[in-house]
């Protein structure tokens, strides 16, 4: 075990080191994302977010006239 | 016509029947929103007048007029500093107060005080900064030209910002962060790292502007460049899509096409820009694998940045027609593909082969400005559009939706011809200058590949004419459309005064 800290703590191994924690961070929040159809279902409601004060529409222009204008 | 004036105020606020001011404390600050708002636009025009005026310097040098403070070279970092810091960063607090008020229903956190501090102390700021360039004080560091005091008093407004932006997301009513805000976030904390970390250095003393980095020989120039193209990702990217991911739904009237690929986005985003900015160095006395890590991130930079173009331009699915009917769209869909062609122009011109010719020429200056006028000033564009009759209350919207039709087009065509001129010059250049005879010798000498660039440069001028002209008209718009908003209150005070007296 204190081989894997030895090697880690070595700054020659810093680029594969990086490599690993963000590439399987990115993975990880990849498969987050898109899987489970609730969280599908949560994520994709927070889209509507921009539309939730719409208190200032302007007539006549086409902003606020369609879906998610509140 | 009566004007909304209760927007931005608590709902149902007790109006005054003579002022017709709510009585009550305002739910938002719209104020500082307004303030940044004009000072970006104001910028703008000024920071787009010294790019025309040196880019007219360099087809027809007479205009230098032997002043040294109007010269190419103190006029250049005048220029990218007005654009990209006064027009672009006061565009960038005006939409990120606005936006983080909106989506997390709070109103700016610090009062009224803090947020006047970051407005003034990025004014004097940028002002002082432009000041000192013509009369030839520089650190010599491109887009980070400020002078060391500067630097520390840009420090102070930056941390200031980041309480105000952060706090207000903290005391938010919305219990999910919308993902513009975290674009914000990310652009907020890259640029205090970048900002600190590429301006350490030691003055001369405590009495004079002069200072020397901390940093040399290689280290220095690869420190530059990590922030020179993190500026570009974090302030000229990241931040505007964050723009972007409001706005656009915001006019489309339609909600963004994907949340999750939002995320994603982000994220990609986020992890793979801090790696490129190395490419800029290739070929130089670099550590080689420094070099090739750049450019593979480069490469992959592409997928983040095609993906957070197609979810802002797939929002408008099944409502295309919008694009023939509404001018601000049009400037938010014609800029997302700007943002989609320049992500694929930098990936290709970091590839070790194509930034041999590439490199040193005119063709990197037209793929900035493909990025800077056609993403970054036209989302600033459409966002400011859609923004200021809501800011002032008007009901109508702009003064003139004909004259956002002919920015639109002003700035199109400006920005073809600009980066179409500059395409011919660079890889003309670029051949030129690698062009050998039988025996090794250069096949052409410097001066003949200026006398090859003059006319592309007087295009690129004239192209920089036609952009510098629609803001102009964009001005105009704006300033009719707020004299109008103040001259219908004072109608409408007159008439509740009238009415209270009867």
């Amino acid at each position: 075990m204190s081989d894997l800290w030895m090697w880690l703590g070595n700054l020659t191994n810093s680029k594969v080191t990086a490599l690993l924690i963000f590439f399987t961070s990115f993975v990880v929040i990849v498969l987050y994302v898109y899987s489970g159809k609730k969280r599908k279902v949560r994520l994709e409601s927070y889209k509507d977010i921009p539309f939730v004060d719409d208190h200032d529409k302007i007539p006549g222009s086409s902003a606020g006239s369609n879906k998610g204008d509140n | 016509m009566t004007m909304s004036t209760t927007a931005g105020t608590v709902a149902g606020a007790q109006a005054n029947p003579v002022t017709g001011k709510a009585a009550a404390v305002e739910q938002y600050n719209y104020d500082i929103v307004k303030k940044f708002a004009i000072m970006s636009l104001v910028w703008g025009v000024l920071g787009m007048f010294a790019g025309v005026w040196i880019a007219s310097e360099l087809a027809w040098p007479f205009l230098n007029f032997d002043v040294a403070e109007i010269t190419f070279g103190r006029l250049r970092p005048v220029h990218t500093t007005l654009v990209i810091f006064g027009f672009g960063g006061s565009a960038l607090f005006a939409t990120s107060y606005y936006i983080v008020q909106r989506t997390c229903q709070a109103r700016l956190w610090g009062g009224r005080w803090l947020a006047e501090f970051t407005f003034w102390g990025w004014q004097v700021g940028v002002g002082a900064g432009v000041l000192l360039y013509m009369m030839g004080f520089t650190q010599g560091r491109e887009y980070a030209e400020f002078v060391w005091p500067l630097d520390i008093a840009i420090t102070v407004v930056w941390v200031a910002y980041f309480l105000v932006f952060t706090m207000t997301l903290v005391k938010r009513s919305q219990p999910h962060i919308y993902v513009a805000n975290w674009f914000f976030m990310a652009f907020i904390l890259a640029t205090a790292l970048l900002h600190i970390f590429n301006n350490l250095a030691v003055p001369v003393s405590f009495t004079s502007l002069e200072s020397y980095s901390l940093f040399s020989g290689v280290q220095d120039a690869m420190t530059q460049w990590w922030y020179g193209h993190n500026a570009v990702g974090f302030f000229l990217t990241a931040a505007f899509l964050g723009m972007m991911y409001y706005f656009v739904p915001k006019q489309a009237g339609r909600p963004i096409y994907s949340y999750r690929l939002s995320i994603v986005h982000f994220w990609a985003l986020s992890f793979l820009y801090m790696w490129v900015g190395t490419h800029h160095l290739h070929w130089t006395a670099i550590p080689d694998w420094t070099s090739t890590l750049a450019a593979t991130f480069s490469i992959l930079l592409l997928l983040p940045s095609w993906g957070g173009m197609i979810n802002g331009v797939m929002t408008l699915s099944g409502a295309w027609d919008k694009l023939r009917t509404d001018p601000i769209i049009l400037f938010m869909i014609t800029s997302l593909s700007f943002y989609g062609m320049s992500t694929f122009e930098g990936p290709l011109m970091s590839l070790k082969s194509v930034n041999a010719l590439s490199h040193y020429t005119d063709w990197t200056v037209g793929h900035v400005h493909s990025g800077a006028l056609g993403w970054v000033a036209m989302i600033t564009f459409g966002s400011f559009y859609h923004l200021i009759p809501r800011l002032w209350g008007v009901a109508k919207g702009m003064h003139s939706t004909k004259l956002i039709y002919v920015h639109f087009w002003l700035a199109t065509i400006g920005i073809v011809l600009y980066i179409s001129s500059l395409w011919v010059a660079g890889i003309g250049q670029g051949l030129m200058l690698r062009a050998f005879d039988e025996y090794g010798n250069l096949g052409y000498t410097f001066i003949e590949t200026v006398t090859f660039m003059h006319l592309p440069y007087v295009v690129r001028a004239i192209g920089g004419m036609f952009f510098l002209a629609g803001i102009i008209l964009m001005v105009y718009n704006v300033y009719m459309t707020i004299a109008g908003a103040k001259r219908s209150v004072e109608v409408d005070v007159t008439a509740r005064s009238a009415a209270v007296a009867r």
